[in-house]
């Protein structure tokens, strides 16, 4: 049952980047050339929400399913690795054209190219395991 | 059939997402696509390699079902809910014929990247691979992605979230603006 619960969350998610075009590379490129509103449109406009609506979940402590608490925890502050972090994963987003959600989706969708992409983000990632006790957090 | 294949405005688009981010925490979890990289490594056996991924992945299973369902998503929205053409700036479609994508505003992906016939292009290949394995360091770097940070730090009002999304843009400016011109 929980397993549906999470595939159907899944295929709402990918048929919104899709269909969002959040997972076209070319919207990707035209929002760093700032050709138009349209990515800043859904970024902005999830967020307005977004904030809300976790304002209001805050204020009346709503709960999760079950009664628990819903996983809101603040993040540990500091800098470099948000900042260092962030900056090389723009540079990959910018040069892929995608980011880790939309990969999945353009996977379904019958980009095979972009399996090499996922499956270099693996490997990015493993290589993050191995060195992330040398860089600065 | 046009209003079914069109794509989705933005304030449509947007809200949505964060739709999926709220159904995610009612049912306890949380909206973060990247922390699929890692219990991927976990899943293949990486904790032997590093103690990062000694975890009980299985815990994460949710996270790997919801990108089974992305994929899905995306059959099914590519197939039946789109003309796969991305209509995009016409200024931004002069640039990118003159870097050589000549099939900017008539797919959905370039073709001149994402072809099965341009992976015999050594620069394509570095592409999607250096692409890729920036994409997957750095989220990891940062502790989250677009989904993560960009959308669900920023809602909660993470202050980290926002130093990680300015230096997503910086990346990605840097990235079109200076290193395009140089490998395009």
């Amino acid at each position: 049952m929980k397993t549906l619960v999470y595939l159907v969350i899944g295929i709402f998610f990918g048929i919104i980047m899709y269909k969002s075009e959040a997972a076209s590379w070319f919207r990707i490129y035209e929002m760093f050339e700032f050709g138009s509103f349209h990515m800043y449109g859904i970024m902005g406009s999830a967020l307005i929400i977004g904030v809300l609506g976790v304002q209001i979940i805050k204020r009346f402590k709503i709960k999760a399913i079950g009664g628990h608490e819903m996983s809101l925890k603040p993040k540990k502050m500091g800098f470099s690795r948000y900042m260092l972090g962030g900056i090389i994963f723009g540079l990959g987003w910018a040069l892929a054209g995608a980011c880790p959600g939309p990969m999945y989706v353009l996977t379904g969708a019958g980009y095979i190219s972009i399996m090499i992409v996922v499956v270099a983000a693996i490997a990015g990632t493993f290589v993050y395991g191995l060195v992330k006790d040398k860089l600065p957090h | 059939m046009e209003w079914i294949t069109n794509p989705w405005p933005w304030y449509v688009s947007g809200p949505l997402i964060a739709l999926v981010m709220f159904l995610l925490l009612f049912v306890g979890k949380q909206f973060g696509m990247s922390s699929n990289l890692r219990t991927l490594c976990s899943a293949t056996g990486a904790g032997r390699a590093a103690e990062f991924f000694r975890f009980d992945w299985k815990k994460e299973r949710w996270n790997l079902i919801v990108i089974v369902g992305a994929a899905i998503g995306g059959f099914l929205a590519s197939h039946y809910l789109s003309d796969n053409t991305v209509v995009i700036a016409d200024d931004v479609v002069v640039k990118l014929q003159g870097y050589g994508i000549e099939s900017a505003g008539k797919a959905y992906l370039p073709t001149e990247i994402f072809s099965i016939a341009a992976l015999s292009s050594p620069k394509v290949l570095a592409i999607l691979i250096i692409g890729g394995f920036l994409v997957g360091f750095g989220a990891r770097y940062a502790g989250g992605c677009t989904s993560g940070h960009a959308i669900s730090g920023l809602s909660n009002l993470q202050l980290p979230s926002l130093i990680a999304v300015i230096g997503f843009f910086i990346g990605g400016l840097v990235m079109i603006h200076l290193i395009y011109p140089l490998i395009f």
